[in-house]
């Protein structure tokens, strides 16, 4: 049997049954969303991802995973649809969504001459959280992604998996209701993906929201509760690894399958 | 065609890499806007052939004999061309230790990194040496031409000292290494850099302002008692002159003299470079410490945590401190002045307002650019619940913050002399600080702060539009000083050249922040 250290679904880790699921509000309703850059990047996706739920997003490269993720943190305006975070219109009031969002791209936004204890102190005072929380948050943060050694150290000199834990905790200092994850486990070791995974799940018990894209189809088979497949800016596909499974014209054994696959038939329906 | 790794080999590929930056510098990346470059550098050269020849030509409507009068005058051309070649070098092979580039991809591989060494190292004599003479040639062009063709050989004075002064560089900098090792090198490299750079002429300012109460440089250096204390022409001292003037025994001695001196350095150092280079990259492996810290967070808005993130990146920034070190020096000769005048008479403090001001304008100018464009996480910023203005309106408080805290002691200093100046150039200094910031706003481009010295490239409006409004400012402020009502039209001017900065900008307002 594999294991690869990867905690279990949070479904089978906190027993959540998919009608409990469907109980609770959504963190993320995204409704006909559109961006054209030279051609369409967005073309009329619909998504909704309830509070707790893992929900990783596929697709092949340039499907518009990232800008309809930059959409939904605020780093860009959608020509066309609605974007809604726990009820909060994230078009209209871009502030009050951003304080329930965290962001975390693949490129770790850190800043070199800053300590990771500085930089947890500036984030947590860009989102207004109370100092003496902040700093109990940081230190437990630090603590848990094994960073205390090197918490007074500038970022400089540290590796990519360093860089990129310090932007996690960066992005959970003010606890976040919907955290939006854009290939985080990209260049990580096993020990540091591991604890990020560790993380992830840790804060899903919490009732925080998960959106994640990956190429590590591993991780979205072993972690997300549903999968969504995003090919030229359109869901294709979305569901749990049965649905999609059943889905596959190759009823494919690994999400891998499933994946080449759905987006092989929508490229020779196209 | 030269074998794989050999000197020349690597000396092309140097070659080819300096050329792609030099264009890629000048265009700012974009390949359509090569044409338009080489025709303004066409114009410039034209100009400044212009201005050469408008400056010598009643110095050689009188005659140029080699007096001790003109060897004076020569003498110190030369000299603040090699103080500021010296410092051009140093700050070159220091970088050359520290920028990793493609270091990692060539000490990897067989080649010698002695080899390495002695390429780069060529390679930074020749670039100090050429663009001395993109300056200086158009008059050593104006003198060959009314004067004689003797004069083109100070085309080779300025490439041997250009050879010099890399080697005095080199000196100065594997020094440096050796005494303070990796870490304090860079900070300090980078002080000395900008004091030799500026030491020549705030040296002959401070001088001319001791002994003649004045900045007039020339008058200074031909004033009697110093021509008094000038050796005969026969010296050894005017050898760089004479050879300038067209004496070719001389000129090949000192030719001579330079490139022993650099290959002799060359030879000493190069064994050390490799050490050298991954000591450097120690620095950075080692995560820099913070010094102290705080027992715990404070209480912060967000925009106190955006204003003291924005001082905490410039006090730590490596290269920040060349960067901007020398417009400081440069206040030093009117502080002196201000310091002379305290207890005299006011008249001579007028000159201090239009420099205090113009400074402030260039110094606000480079603080916003790392501050806006050259911010490291924009999209964490932008990610943030923190509205655009505020951002903005943050990042130009803490750059208004450093500006304060530079002038503030020029002010004070200047209020306790004469108040009604006091009061001027301070309001000079915000306007002009607020322009420099304005027009870095509405320019802003996300970079790398480690492009900061190639910032003009970016936006050549951007930089005119920053330059014309600090001098504009730096007028106003100087007439207002003066007590004459045309202030107001100078004021009109930089407004005017503010509002055309602002309708060519690409974005017009403080309401975006970030990529969006």
């Amino acid at each position: 049997m594999r294991d690869h250290g990867v905690p279990r679904p949070a479904r089978e880790r906190f027993g959540t049954t998919v009608e409990a699921m469907n109980e609770k509000p959504f963190a993320l309703e995204i409704r006909a969303l559109r961006k054209d850059f030279d051609k369409p990047a967005v073309d009329g996706l619909d998504l909704a991802v309830r509070a707790g739920e893992f929900y990783a997003l596929l697709g092949p490269n340039g499907a518009g995973k990232t800008t309809t993720l930059k959409i939904v943190a605020g780093l860009l305006d959608p020509d066309a649809g609605s974007v809604s975070v726990f009820g909060v219109d994230a078009l209209a009031d871009p502030i009050a969504a951003k304080r329930m969002i965290s962001w975390v791209p693949d490129e770790p936004m850190i800043y070199d001459k800053l300590t990771p204890y500085e930089y947890l102190e500036f984030v947590a005072g860009l989102w207004g959280v109370d100092a003496s929380l902040a700093e109990r948050r940081a230190r437990d943060l630090i603590e848990w992604l094994g960073l205390a050694p090197n918490a007074h150290d500038r970022c400089q000199g540290f590796s990519r998996g360093m860089k990129q834990k310090v932007a996690l905790a960066g992005a959970l200092v003010h606890e976040p209701r919907l955290l939006i994850l854009d290939e985080p486990l990209t260049g990580l070791d096993a020990g540091a993906a591991r604890q990020v995974k560790e993380v992830l799940v840790e804060r899903l018990g919490d009732g925080v929201a998960v959106v994640m894209t990956t190429h590590i189809l591993e991780v979205a088979e072993r972690m997300a509760e549903r999968i969504g497949v995003i090919h030229e800016g359109r869901l294709i596909a979305e569901g749990t690894l049965a649905d999609l499974s059943a889905r596959a014209q190759g009823g494919g054994a690994s999400l891998e399958d499933i994946f080449l696959d759905l987006v092989a038939g929508e490229s020779d329906a196209a | 065609m030269s074998a794989p790794g050999s000197h020349a080999w690597l000396a092309r590929h140097e070659l080819r890499l300096s050329w792609r930056d030099w264009v890629s510098l000048l265009t700012a990346g974009r390949s359509r806007r090569l044409r338009g470059v080489v025709i303004a550098a066409l114009i410039f050269l034209g100009v400044m052939h212009l201005l050469a020849f408008a400056i010598v030509a009643p110095l050689a409507a009188e005659g140029l004999a080699p007096d001790r009068e003109t060897l004076v005058v020569i003498s110190g051309a030369l000299l603040l061309s090699l103080t500021t070649m010296i410092s051009q070098s140093m700050d070159q092979v220091t970088r050359a230790f520290y920028a990793r580039g493609d270091l990692d991809l060539i000490l990897s591989s067989p080649v010698p990194a002695s080899r390495v060494f002695a390429v780069r190292m060529t390679a930074i004599a020749v670039s100090t040496g050429g663009l001395t003479l993109a300056i200086g040639g158009p008059f050593v062009n104006a003198l060959a031409v009314l004067d004689g063709a003797h004069w083109l050989a100070a085309y080779g004075v300025i490439l041997a000292m250009g050879v010099i002064a890399t080697a005095a560089a080199i000196l100065l900098t594997m020094s440096l290494f050796r005494a303070l090792g990796p870490k304090l090198t860079r900070a300090i490299a980078q002080v000395i850099a900008a004091i030799i750079g500026a030491a020549f002429v705030i040296g002959i300012q401070v001088a001319a302002i001791l002994s003649i109460g004045s900045y007039a440089r020339l008058s200074f250096l031909s004033a009697g008692p110093v021509m008094a204390w000038m050796p005969d022409t026969s010296s050894l001292v005017w050898w760089p002159a004479r050879a300038a003037m067209g004496e070719l025994g001389i000129l090949l001695v000192i030719g001579a003299a330079g490139l022993i001196a650099l290959a002799l350095v060359i030879r000493l150092s190069a064994s050390r470079f490799a050490a050298n280079v991954i000591a450097a990259a120690g620095i950075g492996e080692g995560g820099a410490k913070a010094g102290r810290h705080r027992a715990g967070f404070q209480r912060l808005t967000s925009k106190q945590a955006l204003r003291r993130k924005e001082w905490m990146a410039l006090r730590r920034d490596p290269w920040l401190m060349s960067e901007s070190l020398m417009q400081i020096l440069y206040l030093v000769p009117p502080a002196l002045l201000l310091w002379l005048n305290f207890r005299g008479s006011v008249g001579s403090l007028v000159i201090l307002v239009p420099i205090l001001v113009m400074a402030a304008g260039q110094l606000a100018g480079g603080l916003a650019w790392l501050a806006v464009s050259g911010e490291d996480a924009p999209e964490l910023i932008s990610s943030a619940p923190v509205s655009a203005g505020a951002i903005i309106a943050a990042k130009v408080e803490a750059v208004l913050a450093a500006i304060i805290l530079v002038f503030a002691p020029f002010l004070t200093a200047l209020a306790l002399a004469a108040p009604r100046l006091a009061l001027v150039a301070g309001l000079g200094i915000a306007a002009s600080a607020l322009s420099g910031v304005m027009v870095q706003i509405w320019f802003r481009a996300q970079a790398k702060r480690s492009r900061f010295r190639s910032r003009q490239t970016s936006s050549r409006v951007a930089t005119l539009a920053e330059a014309l409004g600090s001098i504009s400012w730096a007028g106003t402020a100087a007439l207002a000083a003066a007590g004459t009502w045309l202030a107001a039209g100078a004021a009109v001017f930089a407004l005017i050249t503010l509002a055309c900065a602002w309708a060519m900008s690409p974005s017009r307002s403080f309401a975006r922040y970030g990529p969006a």
